[in-house]
């Protein structure tokens, strides 16, 4: 399998990531060397196996549906790039 | 001081002989003097050491002390610590200051550790020689031409220059024991879900697991011992509580069964690693250990299933990295989609992208079943594997690397070379297992091997006591690199 150009681009699209005009042909080669890797697992016969997603196949636990935390806006909006009045800001999506 | 096992630096602790705030200022010394050459560290927090090292000697003297009181230790910088610049090695967080402590910071703060720094990584823990790391790559310190291992590459330096006595690290592929191999020191990953994840930055949230660096088993026993037990601020936590994974280090290894995986000896590894490797094992049997041959027939689809399973979840992660609530936001920008892309082309570097476009691909519509269930299939086939060796078995030894380490940009421009360095590694995170590298000997150029212990789940106090026994009759855990 390899991935053409335009699936490299679409992909960058789907993901968010700007991808420059000239790194396109050098991201598209290097993941389809990635990919190459990746087809061996292809050549396995894997029918009837339970896809596995935690060791211990623990199942999610519920918490009470009771406020845990305490109100740090503040500290956790320090860090961020751009707010106001509380609220982060982001260029305006609604005209 | 520095050089000495915990043991030894918190009986001195307790007579008096160094305070803590003594021993911090010798880590800190150390750093100083080494870490333009090293770039072990990222982050140095003079001043919250010898404030958290004088509440120490308070406890102390108070008789309020535990085993980690007084002892200077290095986070690796994937772990959220408040107040302290918290950056996973990449541009996209050079700026963060994290407002809250991951869990495992939390419980060795509470336990007297002298937190001295934050040290260096791949970027969001995604790499095999910490050359993909933002701040420049760390430098093995038994030959700075050569990379340290990845991506715990930072805190594995730090404790083989003997900047601090044991550090923290994670292992999603490889990451602990990895390069605790290729810098000459011990490095225990601990079954999955043993070690919090919460304020751990995530990359493959169901692979992540944190872990301990030290000089010997006894003290990474001391430090897992520490950091492990149940959080229910992480959903995968196991509901365990706390354990000493130091009671059985005094154990004698008389009829313990090691098994030798046929496929981790067939081929590709050079023949110093295996050389050495076959000496550590016949060690073993000196100590009354006996050897059995088992299979790992899957482990070679370990590689491929890992780079499906670990980007998927990683496109997941990282996509909480926008430029709106935290991280880098780019300078110049269009509209809301076009600031996203620029920030995210311009924080993340180029190896954490392509883990982010092969995870994006493999979760996309029409391919979920092919790669991400399929990867997920294999992944319980792996597992069964060592579930089948395991009833022949009480413990797996083998490689941890093919080669010693390698040299600072030798593999870097080839991600899938650079992935085939984790062959004996990845299969362990794939099946959750607890995994162990100790100091087995040299090989080519003088440099470090390791030897993997791997054990059936919750089985991290047997690893500890073997590799302490062989510990207790070699000496290859006392070397340090020439230099310091």
């Amino acid at each position: 399998m390899s991935l053409s150009l335009d699936e490299v681009r679409h992909i960058a699209k789907l993901a968010r990531l700007e991808l420059a005009a000239g790194d396109a042909e050098a991201t598209q080669a290097k993941l389809n060397g990635i990919f190459g890797l990746i087809e061996e697992m292809q050549a396995v016969d894997t029918d009837g196996v339970e896809p596995m997603s935690h060791p211990q196949e623990l199942a999610q636990r519920l918490r009470d549906d009771a406020v845990s935390e305490t109100d740090r806006r503040a500290a956790f909006q320090a860090v961020a790039p751009q707010t106001e009045a509380g609220l982060y800001l982001v260029p305006k999506v609604i005209e | 001081m520095i050089e000495s096992s915990l043991k030894d630096i918190a009986a001195a602790l307790r007579d008096k002989k160094v305070s803590a705030v003594e021993l911090a200022t010798e880590s800190l010394s150390r750093i100083e003097a080494g870490n333009a050459r090293i770039n072990a560290f990222v982050t140095v927090d003079r001043d919250g050491a010898l404030a958290t090292a004088k509440a120490a000697d308070e406890r102390l003297a108070a008789g309020t002390a535990g085993p980690l009181t007084g002892i200077p230790l290095a986070h690796k910088d994937v772990f959220c610590t408040e107040g302290v610049l918290t950056t996973c090695g990449s541009k996209m967080l050079s700026n963060f200051v994290s407002p809250y402590d991951a869990h495992v910071v939390s419980l060795l703060k509470a336990a007297g550790a002298v937190m001295v720094g934050k040290t260096n990584m791949d970027e969001f823990a995604m790499g095999s020689s910490n050359e993909n790391s933002h701040f420049g790559p760390t430098r093995n310190p038994w030959n700075t031409d050569k990379v340290p291992g990845g991506s715990s590459g930072g805190s594995a330096a730090a404790v083989a220059a003997r900047m601090v006595p044991i550090a923290t690290g994670t292992d999603t592929g490889g990451s602990i024991r990895q390069p605790a191999s290729l810098c000459g020191i011990t490095g225990i990953k601990p079954t999955y879900g043993r070690v919090s994840r919460y304020g751990m930055i995530a990359y493959a949230s169901s692979l992540d697991q944190g872990g301990a660096f030290g000089y010997s088993a006894e003290d990474c026993a001391l430090l897992l011992s520490a950091m492990a037990g149940h959080d229910p601020r992480d959903s995968t936590s196991l509901e365990q509580g706390a354990e000493d994974f130091g009671r059985d280090l005094a154990k004698p290894l008389a009829g313990l069964r090691v098994g030798l995986p046929k496929e981790f000896f067939a081929e590709g590894m050079s023949d110093d690693v295996r050389a050495t490797v076959d000496a550590a094992i016949a060690e073993y049997r000196k100590l009354g250990a006996t050897t059995v041959e088992v299979s790992l027939p899957n482990a070679r689809l370990a590689i491929p299933a890992y780079y499906v399973i670990a980007p998927a979840e990683a496109s997941s992660n990282l996509s909480r990295f926008d430029g709106v609530r935290y991280g880098h936001r780019a300078a110049d920008y269009g509209d809301l989609n076009d600031m996203y892309c620029k920030s995210r082309a311009e924080g993340f570097g180029s190896e954490v992208k392509r883990r982010i476009l092969v995870g994006t691909y493999v979760l996309s519509h029409g391919y979920y079943d092919a790669y991400y269930i399929k990867a997920q299939k294999l992944r319980r086939l792996i597992a069964n594997d060592f579930a089948a060796a395991f009833q022949q078995c009480d413990l797996i030894a083998g490689p941890v690397s093919p080669t010693v380490a390698f040299g600072i940009g030798e593999k870097s421009d080839d991600p899938v070379q650079m992935y085939l360095s984790d062959i004996y590694t990845i299969a362990v995170n794939l099946a959750g297992l607890p995994g162990l590298s100790h100091p087995a000997g040299f090989g080519a150029g003088g440099l470090p091997v390791g030897l993997q212990l791997i054990g059936n789940y919750f089985g991290e106090a047997r690893l500890l006591n073997a590799a302490h026994q062989y510990q207790q009759h070699t000496d290859w855990h006392t070397r340090v690199p020439a230099g310091l």
